[in-house]
């Protein structure tokens, strides 16, 4: 076991931990953050992406070693209030229909737009292709991700 | 292989006889040719093996597998600087270590610096493709055009030939071929012996196959 510490949703936490356990394990039955899924264990489905320094990872086969003095933002420090583009997005659109993809989803979609303002379609198809959604909301995410282009453009308004 | 020598030598007897001697050093060059040639081609068995080809493709994602396949459903692009795009980066999935069990990703630390464990990139992986500026393709190259590539500063991105060695010594990203994880077969000769053959390619003067 190590202690480890990192900024979590902006804020430091410091936990007891295997040094190889996941960090999607330790954020859900460590310190109580279920908001990140559990999809396959294997880096394929895209459930449990978070960010670590502003990228997106993979939480299922990241050890929390790996978060060590790093930023972690999970779904849930996405803001404060709803009120990130890509969280105003998928509510304006009704993306969602299980929902259970959609943390990994909205993780993966704000890097995205964290990286390009205005994404195209190609964009999407290449970035969002490591998310997967048996619903098949493909449709709905790649508008909410323009919407939200929009939003953060300014194009939008408050809500 | 043998006769091959033994009939190259008794040509240049030959010649020797003929032009009444003075080639002695062209027939040292000519043998360090053939020298150097024979290493690179044991050397060749690694780069073209699906360890290195994998991430020395010759389009803009890596491949994986034996069978040197598109690499899974995601779809990759290699990014100006190698290390991949957006929220699929090489490094989202790819940690520092293989991580345990079949098809999951594999993994490799950074160089050691000075010696000891880089600090600045403690824990993060060093897992990425060539930048696009220099692709470094390995694959479906022909050993002639290969060794020609990896002796182009231009085009290996910098080396002298004791850098190279140096590189297939001491990357962790090279060294992790041998110690590939689970389902994946390390190339057919050991570590130290296709450094010895680069070596010795180098050490004969570096000659290409034709």
């Amino acid at each position: 076991m190590a202690q480890i510490v990192f900024t979590l949703n902006g804020q430091s936490v410091t936990v007891d931990a295997e040094p190889e356990k996941p960090l999607l394990w330790v954020l859900r039955e460590d310190l109580g953050l279920t908001g990140t899924k559990y999809g396959c264990g294997m880096a394929i489905c895209g459930c449990c992406v978070i960010h670590l320094n502003n990228d997106a990872i993979r939480s299922c086969v990241t050890p929390v070693a790996r978060a060590e003095g790093k930023a972690v933002t999970t779904i849930e420090g996405l803001s404060r209030d709803l009120n990130h583009p890509v969280q105003r997005a998928w509510l304006e659109v009704q993306v969602p229909q299980c929902g259970y993809c959609q943390p990994g989803q909205m993780m993966s979609a704000a890097c995205v737009l964290a990286q390009k303002a205005n994404p195209t379609d190609a964009d999407i198809d290449d970035a969002m292709s490591g998310n997967l959604c048996r619903c098949g909301t493909y449709p709905r995410i790649r508008r909410a991700i323009h919407r939200a282009a929009d939003i953060a453009g300014g194009k939008g308004g408050r809500q | 292989m043998l006769q091959v020598e033994l009939i190259f030598l008794g040509s240049l007897l030959g010649i020797l006889a003929a032009t009444g001697g003075g080639g002695e050093a062209v027939f040292a060059q000519s043998r360090n040719e053939a020298h150097a040639r024979a290493a690179f081609m044991e050397a060749f068995k690694v780069f073209s093996h699906p360890r290195c080809v994998n991430c020395h493709p010759a389009g803009d994602a890596p491949l994986q597998g034996e069978d040197s396949r598109p690499h899974t459903s995601l779809r990759l692009r290699r990014g100006s600087d190698g290390q991949g795009v957006f929220a699929i980066k090489c490094g989202n999935c790819h940690q520092a270590q293989n991580q345990p069990g079949l098809h999951m990703p594999p993994g490799a630390p950074y160089p050691l610096k000075d010696g000891a464990e880089d600090q600045a990139h403690r824990g993060e992986p060093r897992w990425h493709l060539p930048p696009a500026a220099t692709p470094m393709v390995f694959e479906k190259r022909m050993p002639g055009q290969l060794c020609r590539q990896l002796l182009d500063k231009t085009k290996n991105g910098g080396l002298t030939p004791e850098q190279l060695v140096h590189h297939v010594n001491t990357d962790p990203l090279v060294l992790w071929g041998w110690n590939p994880g689970e389902g994946r077969n390390a190339p057919p000769i050991s570590h130290a012996e296709f450094v010895h053959k680069v070596q010795e390619w180098i050490d004969k003067g570096r000659a290409c196959p034709r």
